[in-house]
Parts: structure tokens; C-alpha cells; sequence
């Protein structure tokens, strides 16, 4: 997917946020916690594009990236925080969550160099169960209780200045000579082999990049919330991530960003029938493959062939 | 801590995840693709039996051998119907599609029967307890104890393993399967009709899915509508584990799942860690020996 201009709608969406996050003190908390939550969204959704979208790796272990992330940089606020300069640790504490978490991406992306679909599917949600498992038996960040009193600093330009950087780097990477060769694993595994892509090596890049970001957001979700539970992070959440990446048509940055921004503002205007959302996702994933399998927003009917 | 006896109960466990995991395998023999919501036809068998057994025990007396036998045959001719229906609402548009397609379609009907189970105007997400369809005994042998229910659950199992066994090698239907299974487009060439033999393989793996969800609902302490997911789960790493597509194998890969887990929930430091086990032994296993440890491995042509 081209995306023309892509450095200046960086600088542009940074500059946006720092300058919305000027004026949060004079907002609706509430407006400004559901803004957070579309930050998230998009990040999360965006990453998981990498790998489910552009590479053609269905993956069902989202959240556990997420988990990864988030339960990290909360350990480190709760534990080294206050002791250090409050500006560049926070920035700090979530890059060391996504560091975290894309570890963990190279572990779960070396078994999927030899599963395909179903088999994948499953290993990945084998994966993010494992990490729920593990989480709520470490003493370290609270167990099955979870992590409390974990300090507010996730505000609109982090979480908008994350998101953009996320866009871009994902975009950049996809667009790069190098990240042609996602798009080409995604078309065909064994033509791409045969013209010299290196698969193995392109998809541990596509999981350790996607649960960078996820990793990311799992810590922004953390200082947000200021609340973690590990029951949070099953596999329904990343059901959720995935239904954005599907509505949006996989692979496609744009419809996928609008999807998490739809999917995430549609359950707080519909308060009443959140008993039906869920059932409603459902409904959604198979009459999409149904009838729209290139996505809800995807406009050209020229849909690429998949192998 | 007696060995022997969390042996006993792994084999009744281990019955029950091969029973399901009888039912992906003979789907993925047919489709090559992973049935996500067999799960959830297994609960909606439990169900359908908490809702029949009422009315059957006005007809034939309480608990008794009889009764229990129609409300296995009455949930299993139900959950084939259910079965044949989704392959052929969801999976049958969908035959020529990428299996990402499928995959995604699958887990979306297996989120919709589950949500819409759930929702309190359908189902209702509380437990219930599940009524008693024979009476219990436990049998001493000396320091051992053995129910009746473990026994019934393992005897049920071999009994379907062999009747299974006959109709896929014996019979015409079978021969049929196995025509489609190897080659889905020269079976047609030969008159093979494909898709009554892929929904009767529906029809025949959901029927198993709703005799394993009554012998899961008799040992669990209650029937909800997400109870088949975790042995969902765990049958369908039995069926790798054994080597999917292959019967024996989903038993065989059933049963060391079940001692497995049995003897790790015994262990005080491992129990916690009960639910990652199964997984733990997919990766492993998808690692080591990825056609499992029946299965043949077949190299990829293109």
C-alpha cells in the first residue's frame, strides 16, 4: 500500500498530539480516556497487520505480547520509577516493554517458521495462554491479583506520538526493497523462496516487529488503565485485535487504522447492547469472509490474488 | 500420592479429549482444515442432553440403561444436524477460498455459537448443574478407587474408535472419505458425490463431539456454554499429537494428554502450570515431530 508523504504525516501526527496534550487538562476525562483507548487500538492493530495482514501469518497471540509489554513497564514504574527523572523514563520504561516483547516474538516466530494457518493459529493462541499462565503465577507483578496503583502518565501525545511512529515505521518497513519481501511471503511462500527471499528471516522480522508495538501498547494500556489483571489478556483480547485487522481488509494500513478507531468507539456508543458486541464481531468475521474477503473499507475491487 | 491412581483417573480424562479429538481428525482428514467450533458443538451436545433427559426419564423411568443410551443417540442425531448445518451455511461457500479463509470463517462461528450461548435471553452464561443419567458407583480395589463413570467414558470411547474404524475402512461411505481425503478433485473425476461425504463426515465427527460432551458434562461439576473450550483445546492437541488425520492417533494422543495432565496436576509445583501443559507439549511436539507420532510426513509439492 503506498502512503505518499508518509515522514510528513509523522512529524505532523507527533506535532498533533504534543499539541493536544497541551489542551487535555481543559477536557472531558471521559472523551480523553476513550481518545487513549483509539491510540491503543490503532497501534495494536497496525502491528498486528504486520504480521496477519502483510505477511500472511495468522496469528492469535496478541494480547500476550501486549501482556508482556505492559506487565513489564508497570513492574518498572512500580519498582525504579520514582527514583529517576520523570520525562524520559516513562518513553523509557515502554520501549523496555516492547524490548520485552519482541524477545518474546523471536521465541513464538521461530516455531512458525514451520507451521502454516490452523497449525499457527492455534500455537500462537497456545502462546498467549502460556503468558497469561505465566503472569498469574509470578509474585513479581502481582499473580492473579494483578498489578495496582500503577502511575498515570499515559497521556494523548504519547499515546498519538507512539501511534504515529508505529504507522510510519510499519508503512516504511512494508514499502522498503527489504519489505517487499512480507508482501511477497503473504503472495506465495515458495515462489518468494525461490526468487531468494529469505522466509525464515522475514517472518521472525514480521513478529518481533508487530510485538515491538504491541509491546508498546501493552505499557501505554498499563499507565492508562493503572490497572492490570492477567485475566485480561486472554485470547478474546486478541480476537478484538484481530477483528479490527479483518474489518479493515488485512493489509491495508488505512482500513485497518479506521477499523480500530470504529471498533473502538462503537462500544461506547452502544452501551446498552454490549451484550451483543460480541456476537455481533462474530457475525461480522464470517459475513466478511463471506462476502468482503478484502476487507469492509477496501474500495478497488482489484483484489490482490492470495496463493 | 498413588501413581496408579492418578492413572486410573488420567484414562478417563484421556477417554474423553480422544473422543474429541476422534471428531477434528476426521474433519481435517476430509477438509484439511481445523473445525474450531467442534468445541462448541460439544457443549451444545451437553445441552441438548440437559434439556432431553427430563422428558426421557418421564418415558423411561429414571437413570435408567435405556433412557441414558436415547439421550446419547438424541444429542448426537441433533449436534450431526447442527454440524451439517454449519458446513453448509459457512464452510461449504467457502471450498475454493485461501484456507485463511476458512480458518477465520471457523473461528468466527465458533465466537458466534459461544456469545450467543452466553447471552442471557439464549443460554446464559451461569453454570447449571448436569442431571445424573446413571446411577454412580465407585468400585475399591484395595487402596484404588475407580468410578463407574470413568469406565463407562473408556468403554464408550473404544466401542466409537472401533466403530469409527469399521465405517472409514470397511465400508462404502468410508472408501468414499478416504477418495476425498486423498484427492478431492479425482474423487468427483470418479463420481464420488464430495459434498454428501464431507457433510456426512460433519454430521458423523459433530455427533461424536455431543457423546463426548455428555461424558465431559457428567464428570464436570456443572454445563456452561464456554465448557467445551479448554478440552476443545486440549483434544486438538491430542489430534496433533498423535498425527492428525489419523485415528488411532487421535486416541492414542488423547489418552497420554490426559495421564499427562493428570499426573502434572498431582505435582504440587507443576499444578499451577496445568493450564500450559497442553500447549507447551504442541509446541514441543509441532517442534520435533511435526506429523505427530502416528502420522506420516508428507513433503509439500507444488
Amino acid at each position: 500500500m503506498p502512503f505518499p508523504g508518509a515522514k510528513r504525516w509523522l512529524l505532523l501526527g507527533i506535532a498533533l498530539a504534543i499539541l493536544a496534550s497541551y489542551f487535555t487538562p481543559h477536557c472531558n476525562r471521559y472523551y480523553l480516556g476513550v481518545a487513549i483507548d483509539v491510540g491503543i487500538a490503532i497501534i495494536l492493530a497496525t502491528s498486528l497487520n504486520l504480521i496477519n495482514g502483510h505477511t500472511g501469518q495468522f496469528s492469535l497471540g496478541h494480547a500476550g505480547f501486549m501482556a508482556v509489554g505492559g506487565f513489564f513497564s508497570a513492574w518498572i514504574s512500580l519498582n525504579v520509577g520514582e527514583a529517576v527523572n520523570a520525562f524520559w523514563y516513562f518513553p523509557l520504561s515502554l520501549i523496555a516493554g516492547g524490548l520485552l516483547a519482541a524477545a518474546v516474538g523471536l521465541f513464538v516466530g521461530v516455531p512458525s517458521l514451520r507451521l502454516r494457518g490452523d497449525y499457527l493459529a492455534i500455537v500462537t493462541l497456545g502462546f498467549g495462554e502460556i503468558i497469561r499462565v505465566i503472569a498469574q503465577n509470578t509474585e513479581a507483578i502481582g499473580a492473579a491479583s494483578g498489578l495496582k496503583g500503577i502511575p498515570k502518565l499515559t497521556n494523548l501525545g504519547w499515546t498519538f506520538g507512539f501511534a504515529a511512529i508505529t504507522i510510519y515505521a510499519i508503512t516504511a518497513l512494508v514499502n522498503s526493497t527489504y519489505g517487499r519481501g512480507f508482501i511477497a511471503v503473504h503472495d506465495d511462500e515458495i515462489a518468494a523462496e525461490s526468487n531468494g527471499v529469505d522466509t525464515t528471516r522475514t517472518k521472525v522480522t514480521a513478529f518481533i516487529t508487530g510485538a515491538f508495538f504491541a509491546g508498546i501498547a501493552g505499557g501505554l494500556y498499563a499507565h492508562h488503565k493503572q490497572f492490570l489483571s492477567p485475566t485480561g489478556f486472554d485470547w478474546l483480547k486478541s480476537v478484538d485485535i484481530v477483528v479490527m485487522v479483518i474489518l479493515g481488509g488485512m493489509g491495508r494500513t488505512v482500513g485497518v487504522i479506521a477499523a480500530a478507531i470504529l471498533l473502538t468507539l462503537m462500544p461506547e456508543f452502544l452501551r446498552e447492547f454490549s451484550q451483543y458486541r460480541m456476537i455481533l464481531y462474530a457475525l461480522l468475521i464470517i459475513l466478511l469472509m463471506l462476502l468482503r474477503p478484502g476487507g469492509l473499507f477496501t474500495i478497488n475491487l482489484k483484489r490482490r490474488k492470495k496463493a | 500420592m498413588d501413581w496408579l491412581q492418578q492413572i486410573i483417573n488420567g484414562l478417563g480424562l484421556g477417554a474423553i479429549y480422544a473422543l474429541i479429538a476422534l471428531g477434528y481428525t476426521m474433519v481435517y482428514g476430509v477438509l484439511r482444515f481445523i473445525n474450531f467450533a467442534h468445541s462448541d458443538v460439544l457443549m451444545l451436545g451437553a445441552f441438548t442432553a440437559f434439556y432431553v433427559s427430563p422428558e426421557i426419564e418421564k418415558l423411561m423411568g429414571s437413570q435408567s440403561v435405556f433412557g441414558c443410551i436415547m439421550v446419547f443417540v438424541v444429542a448426537a442425531a441433533v449436534c450431526a444436524c447442527i454440524g451439517m448445518l454449519i458446513e453448509r451455511l459457512a464452510y461449504r461457500p467457502l471450498r475454493n477460498r485461501p484456507k485463511l479463509t476458512v480458518l477465520i470463517t471457523a473461528i468466527g462461528v465458533s465466537l458466534l455459537i459461544e456469545f450467543t450461548a452466553q447471552n442471557e435471553n439464549v443460554l446464559g452464561a451461569s453454570p447449571r448443574p448436569f442431571p445424573q443419567l446413571l446411577p454412580e458407583h465407585t468400585i475399591h480395589l484395595g487402596r484404588l478407587v475407580v468410578s463407574s463413570n470413568d469406565i463407562l467414558t473408556v468403554v464408550v470411547t473404544v466401542i466409537l474408535l472401533i466403530g469409527m474404524w469399521f465405517i472409514v475402512q470397511k465400508t462404502r461411505v468410508g472408501t468414499a472419505m478416504r477418495a476425498v481425503s486423498y484427492n478431492q478433485q479425482a474423487a468427483s473425476l470418479m463420481g464420488v458425490p464430495v459434498n454428501r461425504i464431507i457433510s456426512f463426515t460433519f454430521g458423523l465427527g459433530s455427533a461424536l463431539a455431543a457423546i463426548a460432551g455428555i461424558l465431559y458434562a457428567i464428570k464436570a461439576p456443572g454445563i456452561e456454554p464456554l465448557m467445551g473450550v479448554q478440552p476443545g483445546l486440549r483434544a486438538f492437541v491430542a489430534a496433533v499429537l498423535g498425527g492428525i488425520g489419523n485415528l488411532p492417533g487421535a486416541v492414542l494422543g488423547g489418552v497420554i494428554l490426559g495421564l499427562l495432565e493428570t499426573i502434572a496436576g498431582g505435582i504440587p509445583g507443576l499444578s499451577n502450570y496445568r493450564d500450559a501443559i497442553a500447549f507447551g507439549i504442541l509446541i514441543i511436539i509441532l517442534l520435533v515431530k511435526p506429523a505427530g507420532l502416528l502420522g506420516r510426513s508428507s513433503v509439500e509439492k507444488v
